[in-house]
C-alpha cells in the first residue's frame, strides 16, 4: 500500500487561498446535506410562510400606518427581516451539534484554516436564508405585495436584509460554541430574538409604544434594519437607516466573528 | 526519535490536576497503551498531543514536531478518532472520506482512489453509499478511523475507540487495530479495559491521576506482581489446614484463604514447574476431596488494583 504517489499531501502552511478553499468545502459540506433533511427544510420554510399569512390576515385589516397604501406594504418587509434573521439561528444549533458529536475535534485536529468551519458554516446558513428569502418572497407576491421602488431598490433591500442576518450568524457562531449541548443552543439562539425583532420598528410604528420603549425600539439596531428595507421596497429614500444598517452589519461581523474564531480555536467538546 | 515524546505536561482545571507532570514516549511503529479508569487523564494527554488542548506546562513532539510552536505542521503528521465516532450523518462513507481528502489537498483522483482503498480495507465497500446515520456502531467507528487515516498519519490517535460498542463489534474493531499495528502505524491508544490493552498493545502506560505510575510490556506489568498463582478448591472447610499443609512444599509464597470462601487457598508459584498434577496428588494424600484447581497469570485488573488499591471499571470490571 504505497501512498506516496498521492501527495502533494498537505502541509502546515496556511495561506488565504487555503483559507478559502477550506471554507468553501466546509460550506458544501453543509449545503449538500440540506436536501437529506427533508423535515427540517420544510419546517424551516413552513414558518416564513405561515409568518407571512398570519401577520397578512391577523393584523393586516385592523392596523393602519399612514403614508402606505396597506399595511401588507409596511409590514411585509418587516416579516422578511424578522425570519431572515431568526433563520440565522441554524448557525447556533448547527455547530453545537458537530461539537457533540465530535465532528468539531475532528475538524481542529486537520491542518485547516481556523477559521474555515465558522466561515463555511456561516456562508452556507447565509445561502438557506436565500432560499428561505424566495420561497417568502413568493408568498408575498401571492397575497398582494408590490415593490414600489426600483427593481434595484428591492435588490438592494434584500441584500441588507441577508446580510444583516449574515452578521447575526456570527454572534449564532458564538452562542453554539459557548453553550453545553444541542438543546441549549436551541434556547440560546432563539430567545433573545424575539425582544430584538419585536421592539422595533418591524411591525407597528414605535410612536405607538409607550414613552419608555419607544426610545429602546428607535434604537434597536433591528429598527434601522426594518426602516431601511422597507423604504428601500416602497421607493422611499432610506436615508440615515441605510447606514446605520451597514454600520451595524460590519460592526457586528468584526466583532463577533473575532469572538467565534477565538472561542474555536479552544472550543473543547 | 520517537513518534512521540511529552515530557512534564500538566494541565489543571482548577483544583483537578487532569496532567500532572506526565512524560510518555512511544517508539515508531508501535503501539501504545495509555491505560486508566475514568477520569485519569486519558483523554486529556491525546488532547494536549493533537493540538486540541495547550497544557499548562511541559512538552511534546510529535514525529518530531513540536507541538506547541507548530501545531499546524502537527495536524498535519496525526489522524485522531476520538470517543465519538466523528462522522457526518448524512453524507454517505464514501462522501465522508472524500470530504477528509478534499481538506488535505488531495486531487479528485486521489481523493476518489483513496476513499475506495480505505473502504476496501475496513470492510465498508457495501456500505459506502448509505448515508453513515444507518450505519451501525461499529460502522461507524470504522469509517471514522478510515477518516483519520486518509493522510497516512504519523501517528494515529485512538481515544478509546471501542467504548459504548456491542462485544462482536469490538471484536472486529480489535482486529482493525491489529492490523494497522501490524502494518507499522504508530498507534497511540487509550482505554479503560484492559483486555482491550493486553490484546492489542506493545507497551502500555498506566497512568492516574495525572501521572504515570507503570510502563512496561503487558508481561513485565504482571511480573511486577508476581507471576503465577494457583487456586485449590476443596470440598469440605474442615480440611482446610491439612490441605494447606500438603501445599506449602509446592509454592513459593505466603497460602491465602479466599476471603470470601472457607474451601478455597491460593499462592503464588514458580511459572511452567508442573505444579499442578503434583497439588493434585499432594492434596489427595492428605484426605482432602479436591473439587477444582486452576492456575492463574494476573490479568491488567490486578495489577492495576495492586498498583492503586482499586479496580480499573468498578462496575465493568473485564476479564481476560
Amino acid at each position: 500500500m504505497n501512498n506516496t504517489a498521492m501527495a502533494p499531501q498537505r502541509t502546515g502552511k496556511t495561506t488565504i487561498a487555503d483559507a478559502w478553499r477550506d471554507a468553501s468545502t466546509e460550506a458544501t459540506r453543509h449545503l449538500r446535506i440540506i436536501p437529506r433533511n427533508p423535515e427540517l427544510l420544510g419546517f424551516s420554510l413552513v414558518q416564513p410562510i405561515m409568518f407571512v399569512l398570519l401577520f397578512v390576515y391577523v393584523f393586516g385589516g385592523a392596523i393602519q400606518i399612514p403614508g402606505f397604501a396597506s399595511y401588507n406594504q409596511f409590514l411585509i418587509p418587516g416579516i422578511f427581516a424578522q425570519t431572515l434573521v431568526f433563520g440565522s439561528s441554524f448557525t447556533a444549533v448547527g455547530l453545537a451539534e458537530d461539537l457533540s458529536k465530535g465532528l468539531v475535534d475532528r475538524l481542529r485536529s486537520l491542518p485547516i484554516a481556523r477559521s474555515a468551519v465558522l466561515v463555511g458554516r456561516t456562508f452556507s446558513d447565509l445561502a438557506r436564508n436565500a432560499i428561505t428569502f424566495l420561497v417568502m418572497l413568493a408568498v408575498a407576491f401571492l397575497v398582494g405585495f408590490r415593490f414600489e421602488g426600483s427593481l434595484v431598490a428591492a435588490l438592494g433591500g434584500t441584500v441588507l436584509m441577508l446580510a444583516f442576518s449574515y452578521s447575526f450568524s456570527w454572534i449564532q457562531a458564538w452562542i453554539g460554541l459557548s453553550v453545553g449541548s444541542v438543546e441549549a443552543a436551541n434556547a440560546a439562539s432563539f430567545i433573545w430574538m424575539f425582544p430584538i425583532t419585536f421592539l422595533s420598528s418591524a411591525f407597528v410604528d414605535p410612536s405607538t409604544m409607550p414613552d419608555w420603549l419607544e426610545p429602546i425600539a428607535n434604537h434597536n439596531p433591528f429598527t434601522r434594519l426594518a426602516n431601511a428595507a422597507r423604504a428601500l421596497y416602497n421607493g422611499f429614500d432610506p436615508g440615515a437607516n441605510l447606514w446605520w444598517s451597514i454600520g451595524w452589519i460590519i460592526g457586528i461581523t468584526v466583532v463577533f466573528s473575532t469572538l467565534a474564531i477565538r472561542k474555536f480555536s479552544r472550543a473543547a467538546s | 526519535m520517537h513518534a512521540v515524546e511529552a515530557s512534564g505536561l500538566v494541565k489543571h482545571y482548577g483544583e483537578t490536576r487532569a496532567l500532572d507532570g506526565l512524560d510518555l514516549q512511544v517508539p515508531k511503529g508501535s503501539v501504545l497503551g495509555l491505560l486508566g479508569p475514568n477520569g485519569a487523564g486519558k483523554t486529556t494527554v491525546v488532547r494536549v498531543l493533537t493540538t486540541l488542548l495547550r497544557p499548562d506546562s511541559g512538552t511534546a513532539f510529535i514525529d518530531g514536531v513540536d507541538v506547541l510552536q507548530n501545531p499546524q505542521e502537527v495536524r498535519a503528521r496525526i489522524g485522531l478518532t476520538g470517543q465519538y465516532a466523528a462522522v457526518e450523518e448524512r453524507m454517505t462513507g464514501r462522501e465522508n472520506l472524500e470530504l477528509i481528502g478534499r481538506f488535505l489537498r488531495l486531487n479528485s483522483q486521489a481523493r476518489k482512489a483513496r476513499a475506495e482503498e480505505l473502504l476496501e480495507r475496513f470492510d465498508l465497500v457495501e456500505a459506502a453509499d448509505r448515508v453513515a446515520k444507518n450505519y451501525s456502531g461499529g460502522m461507524r467507528r470504522r469509517l471514522d478511523i478510515a477518516m483519520s487515516l486518509i493522510a497516512n498519519p504519523a501517528v494515529l490517535f485512538l481515544d478509546e475507540p471501542t467504548t459504548g460498542l456491542d462485544p462482536r463489534s469490538r471484536i472486529g474493531m480489535w482486529e482493525v487495530i491489529e492490523e494497522l499495528g501490524a502494518d507499522g502505524t504508530t498507534v497511540v491508544l487509550t482505554t479503560q479495559y484492559l483486555e482491550e490493552a493486553d490484546r492489542l498493545a506493545d507497551s502500555i502506560v498506566v497512568i492516574d491521576r495525572g501521572i504515570k505510575i507503570a510502563e512496561g510490556s503487558v508481561d513485565e506489568l504482571k511480573d511486577t506482581i508476581g507471576g503465577d498463582r494457583i487456586r485449590v478448591s476443596i470440598a469440605k472447610p474442615e480440611n482446610i489446614e491439612a490441605a494447606r499443609q500438603a501445599l506449602a512444599p509446592l509454592v513459593i509464597g505466603d497460602i491465602d484463604l479466599d476471603p470470601d470462601s472457607t474451601t478455597t487457598l491460593s499462592a503464588p508459584i514458580r511459572a511452567g514447574g508442573g505444579v499442578v498434577p503434583r497439588a493434585i496428588r499432594a492434596l489427595d494424600d492428605c484426605g482432602a476431596d479436591v473439587v477444582d484447581v486452576e492456575v492463574r497469570r494476573p490479568t491488567l485488573d490486578d495489577v492495576f488494583l495492586s498498583l492503586t488499591g482499586r479496580r480499573a471499571a468498578d462496575e465493568e470490571a473485564v476479564s481476560a
